[in-house]
């Protein structure tokens, strides 16, 4: 394969800054990006992932920081001098060009000569399986198709680093599925760096070298898909992961990290100390983790239950009507009493208040 | 009665025609009653003329430089003028789009389109006269020596269409560049695209359709000039306009036949430029200028 | 940042903005001032400053009688066109019928016409009928622009209400006209009012239709003023620009009105959009 990514070793972010008047949309972001990376930028919305993607393309400048490609300072340089290749939410394909001009734009841009183009252009076209439609306007083509032309336009210029702003979200589920082993398959493929920013933690994991969660302009953790789905380091990072239950208590004991927490409930809960400091904690439970058990220490009242395929979900409310979500096999009457217990390993308890 | 009109009825309801459709009909036949009809009797009305056969007020027409002569006279000042308003509302509203108090200018130059021509017309008279201040502003900085005529004469005239023709095009304009996605700028910035290359390949060819629009519209308004050309211009001489033309003939003659006739030259000059600009648009693109979905 | 070249561009283009928007600021003050000036003559403003012009150009022009009748031929053509326009604004949001994109080109032709080309038709009929001179052949005149401008503008602003509001309100068991005063009109009395003040703008404005079927009696304010300036010299400049100076308020307070519901490039783009 002939189109690849131009290297670099590493691309590190300085403590780069944003402010937008007196909001500061990011504060500080450190981060190092190794060559051929795959970084998913995740967080809810307005955590600050799109002004840090359009920061690095360009688009905005930094109020503050740096961010260096190998010993080159780049964040003073326009986007056209960049170099990056960035496949927008919307696609922003230019409407008036053909599949095959927006492809070529940025060969067209940068002076490449005609046959060049013309191949380089074919080249991606094959690499996102497009080369059928080459001579349609992009208002001819599907959702799907669409997304493909924006990634072939971006690749074709062999960037160093790839830039995604949530190119799946536009899409129905089925298709956001198959483009995202697409997205894959082409990273592989081509071997750039990429960052890509999305809400969706299930497209985080399933991509991702490394996950960068942020919120409110800050990073909150970094690290491989595997540790943030088992061990998130905050608790808002783990009701983001997916932890819905948090129950809040008082540490009663602790050995090492394992504690035992008492939430009001029968007996105490037993857990993992993530990030504990003094006595307030809160306890995170996967729904799928919290299930029926004869000597379950939360006694509770099924309110609700869903048949998911594998498994019911349902919901109970507990002591004090606290809130609860939970697994079973096997079907529950609403109103009927239940005990829910969850595998001391995989309840992770943080410090109360713990955002911040 | 139920027998006949009850498959009618339904094939009416069939075709989305119901009570509410028919609410549009007092605007239509308003619009075809005193729009329409009196197009079509003026027309018929110029083969009627008070002397000679029924192209008599043509032949007139056309065989009196005088009177021919004003097509070109108006030509004259509405084409460069048309041209110049769109050539500066494009540089214009490309910087005024990311302008933050865009309102406030947008609200001073919507004042002489409600202000319309007879008043400017005569603000420009005191304005551009001799001893108007744009004389004195020139002769204080030693530009000129002697005040310059700018009234009475085809620049006057020239003047009053570019102060109620710009803001016209322009706002026009910027609703245009304001329509494009700015993320398509942004994708061509990082695909390379210098600024100048992103208005060129880009922007240009995304308004050109638009644009298109933009001068049919000025161009028919500048083609119809009346009481500037009448009050700023020289209307016995070289701002003599086709307008003026007609309402000589109308209201001085009383001739309302070659008043028509006139109207109607007038118009087939205006739907031939509109419909020849219309044609070059047809070979651009001219879908919508979004981001690629939806 | 930004290159050198690109910088003495948007000086220019700016500077032209300025010197734009300076001489238009400075034509409408030399109105404003030449009509409270004593004698201007030779000097950058006048030698004194009075406001007489007013008290005379009130009586020589019979101001009174002029604005009564502008004021009366604008309401009679706002409310007419709303009650003709709007229903059919209606009718062209909320349904598709065969024909409809040549009802709209319909209604587009007078916006798109200039004022003077299909003036001098229509003057003609109006003579032949008798109504041409009288107070209604102005209104009526006035009409043919402000009904299909009623229409265009109403159409946006119909489309953007949601059609469920009045599936739910039939659903409660209003009728056609009971929804139509209980739900339509509140939500539609911005649209409305923007529509309606812009129409009276343009009748106060409107000087080639008024100018050719008005008679003595039914002259509006603009085509007053043509025919003073026209007549000049027999009449002292500065009555002329009294008379100017009230003209422009008379446009200028509507326009300050529906500039609160509308912004300035929809009073020139709504007509573009459709047309595009």
């Amino acid at each position: 394969m002939a189109i690849a990514s131009a290297g670099f070793r590493e691309l590190r972010l300085d403590a780069m800054s944003r402010n937008f008047g007196a909001h500061n949309a990011l504060k500080a972001i450190s981060l190092t990006v190794q060559r051929g990376e795959f970084i998913a930028l995740l967080g809810p919305s307005g955590c600050g992932k799109s002004t840090a993607l359009n920061c690095l393309a360009g688009l905005l400048s930094l109020s503050d920081g740096a961010i260096w490609l190998d010993e080159k300072r780049i964040d003073t340089l326009k986007p056209e001098e960049r170099g990056f290749g960035m496949v927008f939410q919307n696609y922003a394909l230019f409407p008036h060009m053909n599949v095959r001009r927006n492809v070529g734009f940025g060969l067209q841009m940068g002076g490449v000569p005609r046959a060049e183009i013309e191949r380089r252009v074919d080249e991606a076209l094959n690499v996102v399986r497009l080369t059928s439609q080459e001579a349609k306007l992009p208002g001819q083509l599907s959702g799907g198709q669409q997304q493909r032309v924006a990634i072939a336009r971006a690749i074709a210029v062999e960037p160093p680093l790839v830039l995604m702003d949530e190119p799946l979200s536009n899409l129905d589920a089925k298709l956001r599925l198959e483009m995202r082993a697409e997205i894959r398959r082409i990273h592989r493929l081509l071997g750039s760096a990429t960052i890509y920013v999305t809400h969706d933690q299930d497209e985080a994991l399933s991509l991702a070298d490394r996950i960068v969660v942020l919120r409110d302009g800050e990073v909150r953790q970094v690290g491989t898909p595997q540790d943030l789905y088992r061990r998130p380091l905050h608790a808002d990072v783990a009701e983001f992961m997916g932890f819905r239950n948090a129950l809040p208590g008082r540490l009663v004991r602790r050995e090492g990290d394992e504690v035992e927490v008492d939430c009001g409930f029968a007996g105490p809960i037993r857990g993992q100390a993530v990030d504990v400091e003094g006595e307030r904690v809160v306890v995170a439970i996967r729904p799928a983790d919290l299930v029926p058990l004869a000597d379950g220490p939360i006694g509770a009242e099924v309110t609700g239950l869903e048949y998911r395929g594998e498994a019911y979900f349902g919901t109970a409310s507990g002591p004090g009507g606290v809130e609860l979500y939970f697994r079973t096999d096997t079907p529950l009457d609403v109103g009927a009493s239940v005990r829910l217990g969850a595998p001391a390993e995989r309840t992770l308890v943080y410090a109360a208040g713990g955002v911040g | 009665m139920s027998a006949s009109s009850r498959p009618r009825q339904r094939t009416l309801a069939d075709r989305g025609i119901d009570g509410v459709t028919l609410l549009v009909l007092p605007a239509a036949l308003f619009v075809v009653l005193l729009f329409v009809y009196p197009f079509v009797y003026g027309l018929l009305l110029s083969f009627a003329p008070k002397e000679g056969g029924w192209l008599g007020n043509y032949a007139k027409f056309f065989s009196d430089p005088y009177m021919y002569g004003t097509i070109w006279l108006t030509l004259r000042l509405a084409l460069p003028v048309t041209l110049l308003n769109i050539a500066l509302s494009v540089p214009v509203a490309m910087q005024v789009r990311h302008m933050r108090r865009q309102r406030l200018l947008t609200t001073i130059l919507v004042l002489p389109i409600t202000l319309g021509t007879v008043l400017v017309a005569e603000g420009l008279l005191n304005y551009l006269g001799p001893q108007g201040w744009l004389n004195r502003l020139l002769i204080l900085f030693g530009l000129i020596d002697r005040p310059i005529r700018l009234v009475h004469n085809y620049w006057g005239v020239f003047i009053s269409l570019v102060i109620t023709g710009f803001p016209f095009t322009f706002l026009l304009t910027l609703s245009m560049i304001s329509g494009i996605d700015p993320a398509l700028e942004q994708a061509a910035a990082t695909l390379g695209a210098r600024a100048r290359q992103r208005f060129f390949n880009i922007v240009l060819p995304l308004i050109v359709p638009g644009l298109a629009v933009t001068f049919c519209l000025a161009f028919v308004d500048a083609f119809s000039v009346f009481p500037s050309a009448v009050m700023l211009g020289a209307p016995a001489g070289e701002t003599r306009v086709i307008s003026f033309a007609a309402a000589q003939a109308a209201f001085e003659q009383y001739d309302y036949s070659y008043a028509s006739a006139i109207a109607m030259i007038m118009a087939v000059v205006q739907f031939g430029f509109v419909g020849l600009v219309l044609t070059a648009r047809g070979l651009f693109y001219n879908g919508p200028a979004g981001g690629g979905k939806g | 940042m930004e290159s050198a070249l690109e910088r003495l561009w948007r000086t220019l283009v700016w500077a032209f903005v300025i010197f734009f928007v300076v001489n238009v600021l400075a034509m409408i003050s030399t109105v404003v001032v030449n009509s409270f000036g004593t004698r201007w003559l030779n000097s950058w403003l006048p030698a004194a400053f009075t406001v007489r012009w007013y008290a005379s150009a009130w009586r020589e022009f019979q101001l009174g009688d002029v604005l009564l009748v502008t004021f009366q031929i604008a309401g009679a053509v706002v409310l007419l066109s709303a009650l003709i326009g709007v229903p059919a604004a209606y009718a062209l949001a909320r349904r598709d019928f065969p024909g409809k994109p040549l009802v709209i080109v319909l209604f587009l032709l007078p916006l798109l016409v200039p004022p003077i080309t299909f003036g001098i038709p229509l003057a003609t009929v109006l003579y032949k009928v008798g109504l041409a001179g009288t107070m209604w052949g102005v209104i009526v005149a006035n009409l043919v622009p402000t009904v299909p401008f009623t229409v265009i503008l109403m159409i946006p602003f119909i489309e953007q209400i949601d059609p469920k509001v009045e599936a739910a309100a039939r659903v409660f068991g209003a009728g056609t006209g009971r929804l139509f005063v209980h739900v339509l009109v509140p939500l539609l009395v911005p649209g409305i009012l923007a529509a309606t003040l812009l129409a009276l703008v343009r009748t106060v404005s409107m000087f080639e239709l008024t100018f050719l079927t008005a008679g003595p009696s039914s002259q509006t304010l603009v085509v007053a003023l043509y025919y003073s300036v026209f007549a000049a010299g027999v009449r002292a400049g500065q009555s002329i620009d009294a008379m100017a100076v009230i003209y422009m308020l008379s446009t200028l307070v509507w326009l300050v009105v529906a500039l609160r519901f509308v912004n300035p490039t929809q009073i020139v783009a709504r007509v573009k959009k459709s047309a595009a």
